[in-house]
């Protein structure tokens, strides 16, 4: 790791100047520097829509900047496409996952570049450099012929990190790689981090969880509105609120919604019964009153998401009964939905969006029919219901005609929140709601989810990080290998607590 | 158009398939002269293209919503031969044409909805589920009519069928009657968002609480009753049904389909571009018989135009990808 001392003359590995990066009707970047020195981890923030994915796009080969210039080892360089960036040492990890669901883990780490003599593929090396990265990654059980489609997010996330790792980079770009990750994952990816600026190799890490760049960050530049608002800022010297004042302009109370409490007579609205799916998970109970919010926490692939999934019909249960309002829900999603039940999906990209249909299209996705008269559409309708939670939202930018592939991720699973705030929920399950989300819109999110839940929705969230679980919910369920472990007031359990109790299960 | 947000896209696609189609019209004046451009010529193209344009009609549905139907020609056949069996025009003898016209469409549907209910609720592939209707419904119109043609009998049916309403072939009116209200239900009505929506993304739409297996029942369900009302245009035309109606049908449509701009991954219709796809062959069918020119030819200038148009579309595509990664 680089000596925090700025004085220190070290050459920069990486340098971008002045670059600017133009889409028809929206300027994404507008001058951006950014100095990058071998062996640091050197963090890029800024808000949803401030143009960090733009920005190492560029550098990745799959954008060609608009204007600006690029060198390694202070030589310019142009990149014209992945290919080129690979070849000169740039590795990166998208935001969205892009790994090939039909392929095997070996086959996706090895796309492009395969392991092959005289035209033939070399399989079994292929799989034995396989198995040792993923050791590496602290994953053994995900092994070189696994289909990449029958993994889970993080799973995948694993994989595009092992791909990036095959590559000898001494550049790794890394876009929001923790936000699929829980906190052992995380704490994998941050031993790994730490093992290759060891090495040398420069870390371009984006996340927008203040604290994890506390723990592994060295330097940081912060992007706003796609310019530079401070380069190469050091870490240690830059207290948070400073960071969240050049992020959003303003001081963010980053902090969680009070909790009224639930009132005493609040009637229950969704019951959960001895639910199960397969050997996924079995026995799950939870009930969730008006004006409650329950969370799940556990670690990935604990079953959490496919507990949501199940309540919501989009899995059909092996065991137990879904109520909401006292009737039971009959199996199908449609059924749930028709009942008030919304479910914002883990996976925005294949789950959620629509990408290339508008943004109201996106929001009103579940409602159109609704809004429609007699089956024809009122598109009219549609517009103003999207813009009245575009607005409220902040989603940026406010257009509702946009297409939603040219959203920030943020932004995008702000249109997920928005189809259910417009179709309007008894049930609310959510699932990563605040996965990508800027510490701005997060305060906010929380402060909606929790005014949802004061107008008498029941809510359910799943999310990753464990303090998020602990400060908004009421209630918690401590999920571990697909039994619920613990339940319990939200406000009389730690996130050691949990992690012990998660921990325990598993090893039971 | 479904396609709206793509700003310039659609239009530009449209502007082309415009073009190519004076194109070919100024081809036709030049080589055919008044042969070509006399109205009675331009009838006979319109003629020529309503039976392929109704049937790329419910198509369009199809391929929109990311499916495919390979079925549409022989339904077709089927339904020409079933609405002219002796029995049929011996009830539309008693009753009226229309027994003629609901037969066939309800030949038409309901072979239509065996399809649908095959993908939806059997998981079978629409690939194979319609190549199997494809055969058996083949068959099936050969045993009925005993490998014959059936020669329409029934005076009223022609009356209707065979009439110039506004100086225009019924059968042209029924194709432009067709086309308008698939444009309508694609762009206008639920069923055409949810159509759109389904072949976006179908886990995100079932996970909206779409219903996606009822949709996909009704959109084959379409499809057929467009084959139902193709036969009947096939009937008025020919005069007679025959289990040979329709063949290869399918192949002309889906390239109306495509070369008019709607994916054939699914998530983007235009009904726009199919009609003017379905125009583009017919005049260029009619050109190549105008000038005597070998039918193997032609076939090889039909495969160009398919070539041509599908690089066109990818070019789109990915200059609209290089904006929007
Ligand atoms: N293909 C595109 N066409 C038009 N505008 C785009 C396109 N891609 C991105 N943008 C815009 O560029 C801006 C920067 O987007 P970018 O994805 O880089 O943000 P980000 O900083 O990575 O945000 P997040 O934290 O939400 O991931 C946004 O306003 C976005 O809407
Ligand atoms: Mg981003």
């Amino acid at each position: 790791m680089v000596d925090a001392d700025p004085h220190e003359a070290v050459e920069p590995l990486l340098r971008m100047r002045g670059i600017v990066k133009e889409f028809p009707g929206a300027r994404a970047l507008d001058g951006v520097d950014l100095e990058v020195r071998p062996g640091e981890v050197h963090c890029l923030l800024g808000q949803n829509g401030a143009g960090k994915s733009t920005l190492i796009k560029i550098l990745a080969g799959a954008h060609q900047p608009t204007a600006g210039e690029i060198l390694l080892d202070e030589e310019p360089v142009t990149i014209p496409d992945p290919v080129a960036a690979l070849k000169l040492g740039i590795a990166t990890i998208y935001q969205e996952l892009d790994v090939v669901d039909g392929l095997t883990v070996a086959e996706n780490i090895y796309l492009g570049h395969e392991l092959a003599r005289g035209g033939v593929s070399r399989r079994s090396d292929a799989a034995r450099r396989t198995r040792e990265i993923m050791q590496r990654l602290g994953h053994p059980e995900i092994t070189p012929h696994r289909e990449v489609g029958r993994l889970p997010a993080a799973g995948k996330q694993i994989v595009s990190l092992a791909r990036a790792l095959s590559r000898d980079a001494r550049v790794v770009v890394m876009d929001e790689p923790s936000a699929v990750l829980d906190s052992e994952e995380v704490g994998n990816l941050h031993r790994i981090v730490r093992e290759l600026t060891a090495d040398g190799v420069a870390v371009v890490y984006i996340s927008h969880r203040l604290e994890e760049i506390r723990q592994l960050g060295d330097r940081i530049t912060v992007l706003k509105d796609g310019r530079t608002v401070a380069t190469s800022l050091l870490v240690a010297d830059t207290p948070t609120n400073d960071l969240i004042k050049l992020m959003t302009g303003r001081a963010v109370e980053y902090a969680f919604p009070d909790r009224p409490g639930v009132p005493e007579g609040a009637a229950p609205v969704l019951e959960v019964e001895d639910l199960g799916l397969g050997d996924v998970f079995n026995d799950v109970s939870l009930t969730v009153r008006a004006g409650e919010i329950v969370g799940l926490a556990g670690l990935v692939g604990s079953g959490r998401s496919e507990i949501l999934e199940t309540i919501y019909g989009a899995r059909r249960s092996t065991s137990g009964s879904v109520r909401v309002g006292g009737k039971r829900l009959r199996s199908g999603v449609d059924a749930a939905v028709a009942a008030g039940v919304g479910l914002c999906p883990e996976e925005r990209k294949s789950q959620g969006l629509l990408l290339d249909e508008p943004v109201y299209r996106n929001i009103t996705l579940s409602t159109f029919a609704r809004i429609a008269r007699g089956g024809l559409l009122d598109e009219g309708a549609e517009r103003a219901a999207a813009r009245e939670q575009v607005e409220a939202l902040d989603l940026r930018p406010a257009s509702v005609d946009r297409n939603a592939r040219t959203l920030s991720g943020g932004n995008q699973q702000k249109a997920l929140l928005a189809r259910w705030l417009v179709h309007g929920c008894r049930v609310l399950l959510l699932d990563e709601p605040t996965r990508g989300v800027d510490v701005g819109a997060r305060a906010e999110i929380y402060s909606l989810i929790r005014r949802l839940a004061d107008d008498g929705a029941a809510v359910v969230v799943v999310s990753s990080e464990i303090p998020e679980v602990l400060g908004l919910a009421d209630r918690v369920l401590v999920i571990s290998d697909g039994k619920a472990v613990h339940e319990g007031p939200a406000r009389e359990i730690d996130e050691h607590a949990v992690l012990d109790l998660v921990m325990e299960g598993s090893v039971a | 158009m479904s396609a709206r947000s793509g700003l310039m896209g659609p239009a530009l696609r449209m502007g082309g398939l415009v073009f190519a189609l004076i194109l070919l019209v100024v081809v036709g004046a030049v080589t055919a002269g008044e042969r070509f451009m006399s109205p009675g010529n331009l009838t006979t193209i319109l003629s020529l293209a309503a039976v392929t344009g109704v049937v790329s009609i419910g198509m369009t549905f199809v391929i929109t919503s990311g499916g495919i139907d390979l079925s549409v020609g022989a339904v077709l056949g089927l339904a020409s031969i079933w609405a002219s069996t002796l029995s049929t025009q011996y009830m539309a003898e008693d009753y009226g044409w229309w027994v003629i016209v609901v037969t066939a469409l309800a030949v038409g549907l309901a072979a239509g909805l065996v399809n649908g209910a095959l993908i939806a609720y059997g998981k079978v592939p629409a690939f194979i589920a319609t190549l199997a209707m494809l055969a058996a419904a083949r068959g099936l119109a050969e045993i009925i009519a005993g490998r014959r043609t059936q020669i329409v009998d029934v005076e009223p049916f022609f009356d209707v069928f065979q009439a110039r309403p506004l100086g225009l072939p019924t059968i042209v009116w029924i194709f432009v009657v067709v086309a308008a209200a698939g444009w309508f239900l694609l762009n206008r009505t639920t069923f055409g968002r949810r159509t759109v929506a389904v072949g976006g993304n179908p886990e995100a739409s079932r996970l909206a609480g779409i219903k996606i297996k009822r949709h996909t029942l009704y959109l084959y369900g379409l499809a057929g009753l467009t084959a139902g009302i193709g036969a009947v245009i096939m009937l008025a035309r020919t005069t007679a049904g025959s289990s040979t109606h329709g063949t290869l049908l399918e192949l002309d449509a889906i390239a109306a389909v495509v070369v008019g701009g709607t994916l054939l991954a699914g998530g983007r219709g235009t009904i726009t571009g199919t009609v003017l796809g379905v125009l583009i062959f017919s005049t260029l069918t009619n050109i190549f018989v105008l000038n005597n020119l070998d039918s193997s030819v032609q076939a090889i200038a039909k495969g160009a135009i398919i070539v041509v148009a599908v690089l066109l579309q990818q070019w789109f595509a990915s200059r609209e990808k290089a904006t929007s990664t």
